[in-house]
């Protein structure tokens, strides 16, 4: 195993970078404002930010299992 | 009067009160100490605290006030959305680390937090006075959302009996909670996020199928309405507004009173981090429950003649429980609007409790009896909340409903200039307490004018950079200014605080 739970330093925040990912989706408010493709009648603007509330849930557990893993910060 | 809706609404109401009193004996402890009243004794695991701060965080007036602005502004009402996509990796980043500080060091509040990590008492009480001032009004427009459904079961509105119902679950409300702390809004969330699921998913099930699905739905929606209007001129319009909107109400709700007691009444730091997943099932529901100012608008109920009144007492805030009144039957309608008068219930018992909380120990015990017994400071904290509901009753019957409205968003200017001490408290401890202090007030006095200049009806104000006009959220633009203020003023305030020492010395 590479990673010691006991490793200290910044470089134990490296998985939280995937927590950046759903702030840059949903602040980049031109790339989602517009009408199609639509999903079963419900604009895209509609039904992409509610995948993302999905997506987003997704991306802190990927970061939860991953530090699970790697041990707990002090 | 709905009879069939009145009673099935009565009969919830009443179970959720006998379970307010029975929660004193749940999880049984002494509620004469202040972290077992006011914090549930900080042993409530991952499932209660799913169920606390969902109930806690996602409010009737969010129910109420969501779907009307959607039906009212539309696509940029949305922005409720965004913003509760992000305030998960944030409660995931920054909370667990200040859950496992409190809990080391008995911290019950925000403020207590600041005082250990600053030594300021000054600093702290800036933190509890905010938090406090940033909260009434959010408690007074919980009465608005119970008051909007009361209305809407057709009791007659106005006058002192139009105000009897609402004061009556009120004095409810204050006497379970001055009994059994933050125990029972933590069972009586279980009853109220239990109905609002079944409500919303039956919402988002039936209502469409009666109006020819969701593309009907979104047919009927004036374009212009549909999505953001594109920037235009040296604009950049309503992009910066829906993202500002989204991230600053994001960095603000945790730091709301309300939010910390539900994080620090929780057992380990590992809940709130499982809970940063868990708990976007609300953020769900709150998409949907969007949406459903669209089908208030397809539905065409503001048209209907039977809803007049309550669109002219109520405004677009009727939207939602019209929609329900035409769309359900009789009994379901009960259903529906006791889950959202139950959902005022939840977060007012949290917030005076959180009030109290601060009031308790960084007024009275910090200023006002340094020497008190804990079993006084429970005793101060019981009688607090009281006082806060009072308030916050008083407050929505004898000034007009604008005045909380207005009050509320000024809330979320204010609260998010704790961002800084809480923050860098975390992180960066180095920071001087009075540069801090000073960021406190100089982004309070600038958030507040930003709003003043827009006549305290939108917290959007049009900042100009380079000839460009960024239209952003008051708050995150004067937390900025707040931040500036503290990096850059404690080297000046460090040396000259030095020098004031040595000089002392001399």
């Amino acid at each position: 195993m590479m990673s010691k739970p006991e490793r200290r330093g910044l470089h134990r925040y490296v998985p939280r970078l995937l927590l950046a990912v759903p702030f840059l989706v949903v602040l980049w408010v031109p790339s989602y404002n517009r009408i199609e493709p639509q999903l079963g009648g419900i604009p895209f603007f509609y039904w992409y930010q509610l995948a993302w509330i999905l997506l987003g849930a997704v991306f802190v557990l990927i970061v939860y299992a991953i530090e699970r893993r790697l041990g707990r910060e002090p | 009067m709905n009879v069939t809706a009145t009673t099935i609404f009565v009969a919830l109401f009443l179970l959720v009160t006998c379970l307010g009193f029975v929660a004193a004996r749940w999880r049984k402890a002494d509620l004469n100490l202040l972290h077992e009243w006011g914090l549930g004794g900080r042993r409530f695991g991952t499932v209660v605290t799913w169920f606390l701060l969902g109930g806690d965080l996602y409010t009737a007036y969010t129910f109420i006030a969501v779907p009307a602005l959607v039906f009212g502004k539309g696509a940029m009402g949305f922005f409720a959305v965004p913003y509760t996509i992000l305030i998960y990796p944030i409660l995931y980043m920054v909370f667990p680390r200040l859950w496992a500080i409190c809990h080391a060091r008995g911290h019950v509040t925000a403020a207590d937090f600041v005082r250990d990590r600053f030594d300021s008492r000054m600093l702290a009480l800036a933190v509890a006075v905010t938090g406090i001032v940033a909260t009434m009004p959010y408690i007074a427009l919980q009465l608005v959302g119970m008051e909007v459904v009361i209305g809407a079961l057709g009791f007659p509105s106005g006058g002192w009996i139009g105000h009897l119902p609402l004061i009556i679950a009120f004095l409810i409300l204050a006497a379970f909670t001055y009994t059994s702390g933050l125990r029972a809004p933590a069972l009586i969330a279980i009853v109220k996020d239990t109905l609002i699921f079944v409500t919303v998913i039956a919402a988002v099930i039936v209502i469409p199928a009666k109006l020819g699905g969701y593309g009907a739905i979104f047919a009927a929606v004036p374009k212009e309405k549909l999505i953001l209007a594109p920037p235009s001129g040296d604009s950049l319009g309503a992009y910066s507004a829906y993202a500002t909107l989204a991230l600053g109400s994001a960095l603000a709700l945790f730091l709301y009173p309300h939010a910390m007691t539900g994080i620090l009444s929780a057992s380990s730091g590992d809940v709130v981090r499982r809970n940063a997943a868990l708990l976007s099932a609300y953020s769900f529901v709150l998409g949907l429950i969007a949406l459903l100012g669209y089908m208030a608008l397809a539905a065409g109920v503001d048209k209907d003649p039977a809803y007049a009144s309550g669109f002219s007492a109520y405004g677009s805030n009727f939207a939602v429980p019209a929609l329900f009144l035409a769309s359900f039957q009789p009994w379901f309608v009960g259903v529906a609007f006791a889950a959202i008068a139950i959902g005022a219930l939840v977060p007012a018992a949290i917030m005076s409790i959180a009030c109290a909380n601060l009031f308790t120990r960084n007024l009275y015990k910090e200023f006002l009896r340094p020497g008190c017994t804990e079993a006084e400071e429970a005793r101060m904290a019981k009688i607090v909340s009281l006082v806060v509901k009072v308030g916050a009753v008083v407050f929505i019957l004898a000034l007009p409903q604008a005045y909380a409205i207005q009050l509320q968003l000024l809330g979320g200017i204010w609260i998010i200039q704790l961002l800084p001490p809480i923050l860098l408290g975390l992180y960066m401890r180095s920071i001087n307490a009075s540069a801090l202090l000073i960021g406190w007030a100089v982004g309070i006095a600038a958030g507040t004018y930003m709003a003043a200049t827009q006549s305290f009806a939108s917290s959007v104000y049009p900042l100009g950079v380079l000839g460009v006009t960024i239209p952003g959220y008051a708050a995150l633009y004067s937390v900025l200014l707040n931040f500036l203020i503290a990096v850059a003023l404690t080297p000046v305030l460090d040396l000259t605080g030095r020098r004031g020492a040595a000089s002392a010395a001399r």
